[in-house]
């Protein structure tokens, strides 16, 4: 028995030598991450899952958010805005090429926006562009988009994976067969399994330093960890907290802890009984422990949040202490809202490891005060129908990883159903400001609307927990947008 | 109850069964702790006078959990056999008793109704209502129908052909008198052990579909959720996933035991007839 463990010992050392040595000259990469995309166009779907594939990689937008999210030319090689803030001329990149051989000039521009803003637009943010009044095309080089008002945020929301440049021939059969403009081409999509991605070499800009990259999806925390152990994955974007212990420590890995854009919250249908009612909010509120929820869900990996809105932005306010956990404060709200026994509801969790925790350590919270929550495990093809887009839900817990995006919560449309005319009015006014100390002043007016008005239950900002090849360096510590960029990955020497 | 004794494989196996019957049927009116009653201050505590098994990653404690799952375990398991026995005994006896149409139309059905493995009858059943105890328990019951349909359909085959049938028959007994008088009495000790059997394997199918997420869902704990919750920390809390999987593994080899022992116990005559169906 000694001797069969000893040799198993040394041929998984020899194994593991081997593939050490034939990946330090390898440039392809294996990720792993949790979720598969519902389909590869990020222009048709609100999924991060999407953005983490094809942002960046494939597709690429006049503008591109770097790793700090500062705006950084894109295809728009330079712009000049007008006095008056309306209008943005663009410059385009020359020599730019989709990966079917054909040519990226003004029209294409043109078309992306136009099907962007035309009314059958499957579009998850249309609205960051329907300020766009007109799109000229000045020369096949040169672009002119004129706004009906001012948009503080417009070349940041140009970055956005919603208005990447797609080609009038192509664009319908992105959804399976993305064609961009991007440093990576589309290869394969093995659906349930895996998706290729291999350098595009007339890329037009500076050459990546991959040759292909591979996105496999394992939706299962120890399949995760085995696989990445095995070295059949090179590295996630995003680990279980949980079982991040199996890593530290271990000189083989590299562990990246960086900020998200994630506001993970209790999302709460703020048009159906009784969720419609103040005191049941606030009560709610006051019922949930926020800490206990970070201890057990990220494991002390998130940050406390008051509002929908990323505790790293200059207009973040503090505001966790609008309802602090007070359980006798809840049932009182509860009893004053007529529920003085509590009421039961569901709580519809999406297959990933934060909502299915938060989930039953909420459930846990809310028995204290009455509410008996049924909790709902369902794929997460299943929780974007049923919930995101057909509403039907009472509670879910779901991590907005959008940058800026409170104006979510000025769209009474919106899966959570939060209509505020008074913080509609600010959101738009905010939206039309460019004075930074003003900007900053709504900001934190919006922050406090929602903070008090309760719409969900603001729970934690998510932080991203990388998992790497300790050989591997060049990816995002932090996650200013959804994405997952291989630009500037590569292995060691 | 000598001849029981005498074999120890049956008493040990018995008295296992009947510890985790116990235990399961004690978390109905009491477990050290509420099973859904989650402390993440305490989670991760090793085993100590207060949390015999220690506590999971929620806090919750593990001993309670045990408990309340092991229930689970039996419950779905117990229900599913009887919905199994219940339905599927009768079709047997009729087929056994009418013959012809009928015996062909129940082996055909318990043909199809084979064909579809526990896991695939649940996943249908959860498109259809969503995930939850119930469908496991509806799964795994259909599942069984067939299996008693055929243990039925052979034990009773094999005593219709007998003198005191015939005479039942001549004193105008109808087929369903005869099924209910005759031959139902005379298989019912190869109805328990095929139960015993079944039993198990529910429990097994149960911590498999909880195991996958499509049988009992949290707050309420099973073994086989209490496994799928510890696999992620698996290599830093092995503990974890332990307790749960044991208590699996000795329950189905209590009941695996019991139901051999039963088979030897029970008049051997039979025990020839329906090795070949209970296989």
């Amino acid at each position: 028995m000694g001797r069969t463990i000893k040799s198993l010992g040394l041929a998984v050392a020899l194994a593991s030598a081997m593939t050490g040595m034939a990946l330090a000259q390898s440039t392809e990469v294996r990720i792993g991450v949790a979720l598969e995309p519902p389909l590869l166009d990020p222009t048709a779907g609100a999924a991060e899952a999407i953005d983490i594939v094809v942002y960046q990689n494939i597709f690429e937008g006049l503008t591109r958010i770097d790793q700090n999210g500062e705006v950084q030319p894109g295809l728009a090689r330079e712009w000049t805005i007008s006095e008056d803030q309306l209008t943005y001329t663009f410059k385009l990149q020359e020599g730019v090429t989709f990966h079917d051989g054909s040519a990226f000039d003004a029209d294409d521009v043109k078309f992306t926006f136009e099907r962007i803003l035309a009314p059958d637009s499957v579009n998850a943010h249309q609205e960051f562009f329907t300020p766009i009044t007109s799109l000229t095309v000045i020369d096949p080089l040169t672009v002119e988009m004129k706004l009906d008002h001012v948009v503080g945020r417009f070349l940041f929301d140009l970055g956005r994976g919603d208005a990447v440049i797609v080609a009038a021939e192509s664009a319908d059969n992105n959804a399976n067969e993305p064609i961009g403009t991007g440093p990576f081409a589309f290869l394969q999509w093995d659906k349930g399994s895996r998706v290729v991605l291999e350098a595009y070499e007339p890329y037009w800009g500076e050459p990546v330093h991959l040759s292909k990259a591979t996105y496999v999806f394992i939706g299962d925390t120890a399949t995760m960890t085995n696989a990445l152990l095995a070295g059949d994955i090179d590295g996630t974007n995003n680990f279980a907290t949980e079982a991040l212990g199996v890593f530290e420590g271990n000189p083989q890995f590299n562990i990246l802890v960086g900020t998200t854009e994630g506001e993970t919250i209790l999302s709460t249908n703020n048009r159906k009984p009784p969720f419609d009612n103040l005191k049941v909010r606030q009560a709610m509120a006051h019922a949930l422990d926020r800490q206990e929820v970070i201890d057990g869900a990220t494991y002390g990996y998130g940050t406390p949040i008051g509002a929908p809105f990323a505790p790293h932005n200059p207009y973040y306010v503090d505001l966790t202490g609008t309802y602090p956990h007070d359980v006798e404060k809840a049932k009182a709200l509860l009893a004053e809202a007529g529920f003085p026994e509590g009421f039961s509801a569901t709580l519809k969790l999406p297959p990933v490891a934060y909502a299915t925790l938060s989930g039953q350590i909420i459930a846990s919270q809310f028995a204290e005060v009455g509410i008996k929550l049924e909790l709902i495990n369902m794929e997460f093809a299943q929780w974007l129908d049923e919930v995101y887009t057909n509403h039907d839900f009472d509670l879910t817990i779901i991590s907005h990883v959008e940058p800026f995006d409170i104006g979510n919560y000025a769209n009474p449309d919106y899966y959570f159903g939060y209509d505020n005319p008074e913080f509609q009015a600010l959101v738009t006014e905010l939206n039309g400001t460019t004075d930074e100390a003003r900007r900053k002043e709504l900001a934190i007016q919006a922050q406090t609307i929602l903070a008090e008005d309760a719409v969900n239950g603001y729970l934690f900002e998510l932080a991203q927990t990388g998992v790497w090849n300790a050989k591997l360096s060049g990816m995002w510590q932090n996650s200013p947008i959804e994405g997952l960029v291989l630009r500037d990955i590569r292995w060691a020497e | 109850m000598r001849r029981v004794l005498a074999h120890p494989s049956l008493v040990i196996g018995l008295a296992g069964t009947l510890l985790f019957a116990v235990i399961g049927l004690l978390s109905m009116v009491w477990t050290p702790y509420p099973i859904e009653q989650i402390v993440v201050a305490r989670r991760f505590l090793p085993p100590s006078p207060e949390h015999w098994l220690g506590t999971d990653n929620l806090g919750r404690d593990m001993a309670s959990l045990v408990m309340a799952g092991t229930y689970t375990s039996f419950l779905v398991a117990a229900i599913a056999v009887a919905i199994g026995a219940g339905i599927g005994v009768p079709l047997g006896l009729a087929a056994a008793a009418w013959g012809g149409a009928v015996e062909w139309l129940v082996l055909r059905l318990s043909d199809f109704v084979f064909a579809f493995p526990a896991i695939v009858v649940a996943i249908l059943i959860t498109a259809l209502i969503g995930p939850g105890a119930v469908n496991a328990i509806v799964a795994i019951g259909i599942f069984n129908i067939p299996v008693f349909a055929r243990v039925a359909r052979g034990g009773a085959l094999s005593i219709a052909t007998l003198d005191f049938v015939a005479a039942g028959r001549l004193a105008g007994l109808g087929n369903a008198a005869i099924a209910y008088r005759h031959l139902l009495p005379n298989i019912m000790s190869l109805i328990i052990v095929q139960g015993t059997i079944q039993l198990s394997l529910g429990i097994l199918s149960e911590a498999g579909l909880s195991y996958v997420g499509l049988g009992t869902q949290p707050p309420e704990t099973s073994l086989g959720l209490m496994l799928r919750d510890a696999q992620g920390v698996f290599l830093i809390h092995p503990w974890l996933t332990l307790v749960p999987g044991l208590c699996i593994v000795l329950i189905v080899i209590a009941l695996n035991i019991a139901g051999d022992g039963l088979r030897d116990a029970i008049d051997p005559r039979l025990r020839q007839g329906e090795t070949h169906v209970a296989s």
